[in-house]
């Protein structure tokens, strides 16, 4: 993993060619197939420009940190591969996202769809009004598994994987809501890998949580690392390093002329180089200012 | 405070009276003026209940619990038994709370989930609209218009279509060979239904705002349409909510008294056949109670309000419990 990613950095600076080919040729140089590739995307609410011309690729089985101060865009991004932003009204992206080489915007593609491969978890966590064990079976029943053996057998696998099997496997038909912060979390993320997604996207999962919950999210986002690909969105710069292969620094462009602020893309590369050898001098000043 | 307090130095105000600062006059009046009207209502339903039970107590007394809940009603031979009107009661509720609920949960899911806000504003102005209906005029257009239109285009090609089937014929084959009417137990509860849609759509649409947009995005992100995020996810939030809306709207149901005078036909009748005339309990009190000057006939006609009365308020406290344990429920998941 180490070594190749330098690959990776002179491969994202250099101008990437536009054909499909090219990234499929690219792969064997590459630590990993790049999932995602986003070319000049520009994401709008309504009038607003809230993100600017953001080029980067998301490497597969890879975690990638996004990080940066808030209004950056951060989450606005990260809502964009799954479409979660086609939910606000007004809401547009302008540019090229493609996942697995296929348009993630093009006319025929449906969000459901990609929703189901590129499962999110959210900030707050939100588990439904539901029993534990109907919470994490929500996503395969909605993809019409409805033989019990089965459903049973992905509950507990999923709840095993997000590491909440242990602690609740004697009161699944207890509500969701009656579990704690963190492990409400995990009960998130356990629903979000039953529907074995491909990818899975987390703005700031960690935030709301207690140090000790935390630590066990991350503890689980490192296993996850294995079978999925995983972007996240955070604002605690020793996570990003604990955690992420690669990060991606985002700043606010205040334009004072037009009192308009709007996020940009700093720089992005191995989470090793991001913080140590900063090649932006925004990304020196805001990770050696944050980490002291 | 300012304009009492600087009037007169000369007043002794004493030491203590620094503490009391004496609040605005409007504010204290309507401080009291609240109070006192929170008792006056408390003090009038009470004296409604007692007077009420005190001038029906003959009719208890006379008939007793077999005569008062018999299905004879003959005023003429002294019979007064209420049950046809309860049961006339009971039906058009029934139908009117099948009828309302699922058309006000279609309405509100629509009005909330899938409908763009810019168009369903118009649309809940509109439903709010028919909220403030006269209920006379419900009556009289149920009477003059909707009748004559079920009695000939609509209940006797159900009736015939249905006569034969198992349970639906019982409930919507014409009665006794061919005879359907469209003053009926079936329109009562039609019009009924109309006339509490708009309360329980827009109690229905407040429940459902309730439910966290987290929550949605959740199911969402989980790759649900918007189907089956409503099923998954503001259906279970608001199901309890929604539930106590109708029985609100139940409350009022049952009580309304101009449209079941009406539109149901005035027959005291037990039957299943829905397209038959029936009579409800406000219908017969409302018919009824200007001839009925005297003794039994008098004290039989209130005791059934009183019946009514007891009635709404076990439902209307139901449904209060019932809207309260749900917003318990979503506080405590917040
Ligand atoms: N639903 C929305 N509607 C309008 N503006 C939004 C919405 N979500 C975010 N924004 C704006 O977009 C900008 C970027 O926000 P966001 O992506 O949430 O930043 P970050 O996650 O980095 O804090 C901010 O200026 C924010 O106010
Ligand atoms: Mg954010």
């Amino acid at each position: 993993m180490e070594q190749p990613e330098q690959d990776v950095v002179t491969q994202t600076v250099s101008t990437h060619l536009p054909k499909l080919e090219t990234t499929v040729r690219a792969t064997s140089q590459t630590p990993g197939t790049a999932i995602f590739e986003v070319k000049n995307v520009s994401i709008y609410y309504g009038a607003f420009k809230a993100v600017t011309d953001v080029s980067l690729p998301i490497y597969e089985n890879e975690v990638t940190a996004f990080i940066g101060s808030s209004g950056s865009g951060k989450s606005t991004v990260l809502r964009a591969f799954n479409r979660m932003n086609d939910l606000v009204q007004g809401a547009r992206v302008d540019g090229e996202m493609t996942y697995r080489g296929a348009d993630l915007y093009g006319k025929d593609v449906s969000a459901t769809a990609v929703r189901r491969r590129i499962g999110m978890v959210f900030q707050k966590p939100n588990p439904f009004p539901k029993s534990i064990y109907d919470n994490v079976a929500y996503g395969p029943r909605i993809n019409g598994i409805r033989n019990k053996a089965r459903l049973d057998e992905i509950v507990e696998k999923s709840l095993r994987r997000a590491a909440l099997w242990d602690e609740v496997k004697n009161r699944l038909k207890q509500s969701g809501l009656a579990l704690s912060g963190g492990q409400a979390q995990r009960l998130c993320i356990a629903r979000t890998i039953a529907v074995e997604p491909d990818v899975v996207l987390m703005d700031e999962p960690a935030s709301a949580l207690d140090p000790i919950a935390t630590l066990a999210v991350e503890d689980l986002i490192r296993e996850l690392k294995q079978n999925y690909t995983i972007v996240i969105v955070t604002h605690n710069m020793q996570q990003a390093t604990r955690i992420s292969d690669r990060t991606a620094f985002f700043s606010v462009l205040t334009d004072s002329k037009n009192d308009t602020r709007t996020g940009v893309l700093v720089e992005h590369g191995p989470t090793q180089q991001i913080f140590e050898d900063p090649r932006d001098s925004r990304t020196q000043a805001y990770v050696t200012g944050r980490m002291g | 405070m300012s304009a009492t307090v600087q009037t007169g130095p000369a007043t002794p105000a004493g030491p203590v009276s620094g503490l009391w600062p004496r609040r605005p006059l409007g504010d204290r009046a309507f401080q009291l003026l609240a109070l006192l009207s929170g008792l006056l209502v408390l003090v009038i339903l009470v004296l409604i209940a007692v007077t009420m039970s005190q001038q029906s107590t003959q009719w208890f007394t006379t008939a007793g619990w077999s005569g008062v809940f018999s299905a004879d009603w003959d005023p003429t031979n002294n019979k007064f038994g209420a049950m046809s009107f309860v049961y006339g009661t009971a039906v058009v509720s029934v139908i009117a709370i099948a009828v309302a609920y699922p058309l006000s949960m279609g309405v509100s899911l629509l009005l909330n989930e899938v409908v763009p806000r810019r168009w369903a504003q118009p649309i809940v102005y509109v439903i709010d609209l028919l909220a403030v209906v006269p209920s006379v005029v419900w009556g009289l257009w149920g009477f003059a218009v909707f009748i004559p239109w079920l009695q000939t285009t609509i209940y006797p090609h159900v009736a015939s279509a249905v006569n034969h089937i198992w349970i639906l014929g019982n409930l919507f084959g014409p009665l006794n060979g061919n005879y359907v009417s469209g003053a009926s137990f079936f329109t009562g509860g039609l019009v009924l239904a109309f006339m509490i849609v708009p309360i329980v759509t827009s109690l229905s649409r407040e429940v459902m705002a309730t439910v966290p947009g987290a929550d949605k995005e959740g199911a969402y992100a989980l790759g649900a349409t918007r189907w089956e995020m409503i099923r998954g996810v503001v259906w279970p939030h608001s199901q309890t909510g929604i539930v106590g809306a109708t029985l609100l709207g139940l409350g009022r149901a049952m009580g309304e008294t101009i449209v079941v005078a009406l539109v149901m036909g005035s027959s005291p009748t037990i039957t299943s056949h829905l397209f038959t005339p029936g009579y409800a309990m406000p219908g017969v009190i409302a018919n009824q109670f200007g001839e009925a000057t005297v003794g039994e006939f008098r004290a039989a006609l209130i005791g059934m309000g009183v019946l009514l009365f007891a009635l709404t308020i076990v439902v209307n406290l139901t449904a209060r419990a019932v809207v309260e344990r749900n917003a318990r429920r979503i506080r405590g998941s917040a």
